[in-house]
């Protein structure tokens, strides 16, 4: 059998008949085609004209809208697709703010290393686009729009539609008057948005960064009055590493403590801690509305996105959401409560930093439902990627670090609460507190059970009692929407619906660093490892857990613990 | 959502075209011949309904410029300034338009909603030019003393209701 092929650069490459595109093709075959609005997991565009190639007769082609087929001849790289790249980059840079040094995304934009790359060293033509047109949007906690950054590639705006099925954001106007933005160019915070920030990942320039709050953490920690505590949400510690010069497959829990340690916080806690606690609330929740037959399926609340989603879209469903606040919530009202009752560091104001792979959680932080006497229990949320430029802004050489434990008095956890992390973990979680034993086979069936991986629904049946449960995972918002649209059709009967907003859940969220979606799926590996090498496998076998029921939340776990959203 | 405003007719405008997204501009040009433009409310309302990105929808509106966001007058005067019309005269003639209902470049709709001055491109009518539309009826071989004629007896049917 003859192998089909085409000619890339004068050399053969074969062809297996089910390429999307000419782009993937080249790739394939080791040469780096550069494009801006071309990504494997949306929808083609065609808009930045960057993967330009031409044929044997001249012929010029967007590789990305272009089908390969068998003696195709073409070339990637001459004199004329090279001009050609670097005018589209100079008429690209023409309407661009060209502040470098102090944009958000220095060093990691696109449009700064393709320029570099293609050599542009003039710009001749001015910047036409005026002050109206340039209003930066800075009224989401999560994100800030700043359209003299857009090169209008589309990549957000298919993010927040195909992925996400959220549709704050859009093109809007026409030509030279085309610009990205919400509906009579409200304000983002009154725009549908979420705040999960998949748009600032897609982002080729800073135009939606995801908002910084470093300031206001050094703040904290410089104030001689403050009694600062923070938690670290599980899908932290598997994404800092490659930034920071550490393997990114090992777990780097221990260095993050350390360097949160020396950078003076007076006490670090794992935010698994918290999700334990979710656990045992969250499967108490399960169990009752199951033997009730109310309100099912049961939808987990743990994230913010997820939420703002149902609040803003699908309100209707609201009942069916778990009133369990996240993990986050319930661990800072439970160490906040704990403090003030305790006197822990008298005549000094407590603050509690959230340290998340989330942009949803800095709305989720400010959010009036989870205040205690107007104060919110966690005052602030930073991101992996804020905490990164933390270390790196306080010269502690991460690398170097030798791994600490975190705090007591609310230092341990359970391997189901690392799990949070990864699409299917909370599910699996509350499968291990309802399960009738903790053996070893009990817990390795559990895993097995469909809950895993990094499809974007998953389904799964056991057995609880005599009761056969129905469970659907998902991750991304719109597949989230197809689920939902089954339940309200009745072609699906659940009883428990996990949903996280981020593709692959809290590991791919926009706070962490930017990377593939392939790549950013091997962190879930990592928080499977984690937990296989942890004793406790199961939330209510944490001994700390009886501990804080007994101690802290000592009955009040309905006002602490949960929480009733409204429509937005 | 606005309490004060009817979305029954707006049911019946989803009724007939369902809630499929292909079917957006043909619900909005059906809106837009009810109401003359296309109110704020209905987008919310749309999105909801139809399930589609609010800001989808305004970019739709907002890409087409058939589509106005403004409120209309009763009587939409479009007058051409394609290259025929525009050689034959038509700038003098929008000029009249605008001096007589003060209207302007800037400004398209009288304050009473009764008119809206509006140019176009061409209504392929070259052979008539230079042509003016009220409401889509076509009136040829524009002069300045025709343009006002036709003014005041548009003003005159006002009146008359």
């Amino acid at each position: 059998m003859s192998q089909d092929y085409m000619i890339i650069d004068g050399m053969p490459v074969a062809l297996e008949g089910n390429e999307r595109n000419l782009i993937e093709v080249i790739r394939k075959s080791g040469i780096e085609m550069p494009t801006f609005c071309y990504h494997s997991d949306l929808s083609i565009y065609g808009a930045c004209r960057m993967c330009m190639v031409e044929d044997e007769r001249g012929r010029l082609m967007a590789s990305c809208s272009t089908l390969p087929y068998p003696g195709m001849n073409i070339r990637t790289n001459s004199e004329r697709l090279r001009k050609y790249r670097r005018n589209i980059l100079e008429l690209l840079l023409a309407e661009h703010c060209r502040d470098c040094t102090t944009c958000s995304n220095n060093g990691t934009c696109h449009l700064q290393s393709l320029a570099i790359k293609f050599n542009v060293q003039t710009v001749r033509f001015a910047n036409t686009k005026t002050e109206e047109e340039l209003k930066v949007d800075d009224s989401s906690p999560c994100i800030i729009k700043d359209p003299s950054k857009c090169i209008l590639c589309g990549d957000c705006v298919r993010e927040c539609n195909e992925i996400q099925a959220v549709g704050a954001i859009d093109f809007a106007f026409r030509g030279s008057k085309c610009t990205i933005a919400t509906s009579f160019n409200k304000p983002l915070i009154e725009s549908p948005c979420v705040g999960c920030g998949q748009c600032a990942v897609a982002c080729p320039t800073g135009a939606i960064v995801v908002r910084d709050n470093r300031k206001k953490v050094w703040e904290m920690l410089d104030d001689p009055n403050a009694y600062v505590t923070c938690e670290i949400a599980p899908a932290v510690r598997v994404a800092i590493g490659r930034a920071l010069g550490v393997s990114e497959q090992e777990n780097s829990m221990g260095k993050i403590v350390a360097a949160l340690h020396r950078m003076g916080f007076d006490e670090v806690y794992d935010t698994c801690t918290g999700a334990d606690i979710t656990v045992i609330e969250e499967a108490n929740e399960f169990v009752d509305r199951l033997t009730k037959g109310e309100n099912l399926p049961l939808f987990t609340s743990c994230c913010p996105a997820w939420v703002q989603f149902l609040e803003k879209k699908y309100p209707e469903f609201l009942p069916n959401l778990s009133s369990c606040k996240s993990p986050m919530s319930m661990f800072a009202s439970v160490i906040k409560t704990y403090q003030k009752e305790n006197d822990v560091a008298p005549g000094k104001k407590y603050y509690h930093v959230g340290i998340m792979p989330c942009t949803a959680k800095k709305f989720e932080a400010q959010r009036d439902e989870l205040k205690t006497d107007g104060v919110p229990d966690t005052d602030i949320v930073i991101t992996t990627q804020e905490l990164i430029k933390m270390i790196r802004e306080s010269g502690i050489l991460f690398d170097q670090l030798l791994s600490e434990s975190v705090d007591m008095p609310f230092g341990e956890m359970s391997g189901a609460a690392v799990i949070f992390g990864v699409t299917g973990g909370v599910t699996e979680a509350v499968l291990r507190k309802i399960s009738s034993d903790n053996s070893r086979t009990t817990m390795n069936a559990l895993a097995y059970v469909g809950v895993r991986g990094m499809e974007g629904v998953k389904e799964a049946t056991v057995m609880h009692g005599d009761r056969e449960v129905k469970i659907a995972v998902c991750s991304g918002l719109a597949n989230a929407e197809k689920l939902l649209n089954k339940i309200k059709s009745g072609e699906a009967h659940y009883d428990l619906v996990e949903v996280m907003a981020c593709p692959g859940g809290c590991i791919s969220g926009a706070g962490q660093p930017y990377l593939s979606r392939v790549d950013r799926f091997e962190r879930g590996k990592a928080l499977y490892e984690t937990d296989r090498t942890m004793a406790i496998k199961r939330s209510q076998d944490n001994p700390l857990i009886k501990k804080i029921y007994e101690n802290v939340l000592d009955g009040r776990e309905h006002e602490m613990l949960h929480v009733h959203y409204g429509k937005k | 959502m606005s309490d004060c405003f009817d979305y029954g007719s707006i049911d019946e405008i989803l009724a007939k075209h369902g809630t499929d997204h292909g079917a957006i501009i043909a619900i909005l040009q059906e809106i837009q011949e009810k109401y003359n433009y296309l109110p704020k409310e209905i987008f919310p309302y749309l999105a909801e309904k139809m399930k589609f990105g609010e800001a989808r929808i305004y970019g739709v509106a907002t890409f087409y410029e058939n589509f106005s966001l403004e409120p209309k007058g009763k009587y939409i005067i479009r007058c051409c300034d394609g290259t025929a019309c525009h050689v034959r005269g038509s700038q003098p003639i929008l000029n009249q338009l605008y001096e007589e209902l003060g209207l302007s470049e800037s400004k398209h709709t009288t304050d009473d909603l009764n008119f809206t001055v509006e140019t176009v491109s061409c209504l392929g009518a070259c052979g008539l030019a230079p042509v003016i539309t009220v409401n889509g009826t076509v009136y040829p071989a524009m002069t300045q003393a025709k343009t006002s004629e036709l003014i005041k007896e548009l003003k005159e049917e006002l009146k008359n209701g």
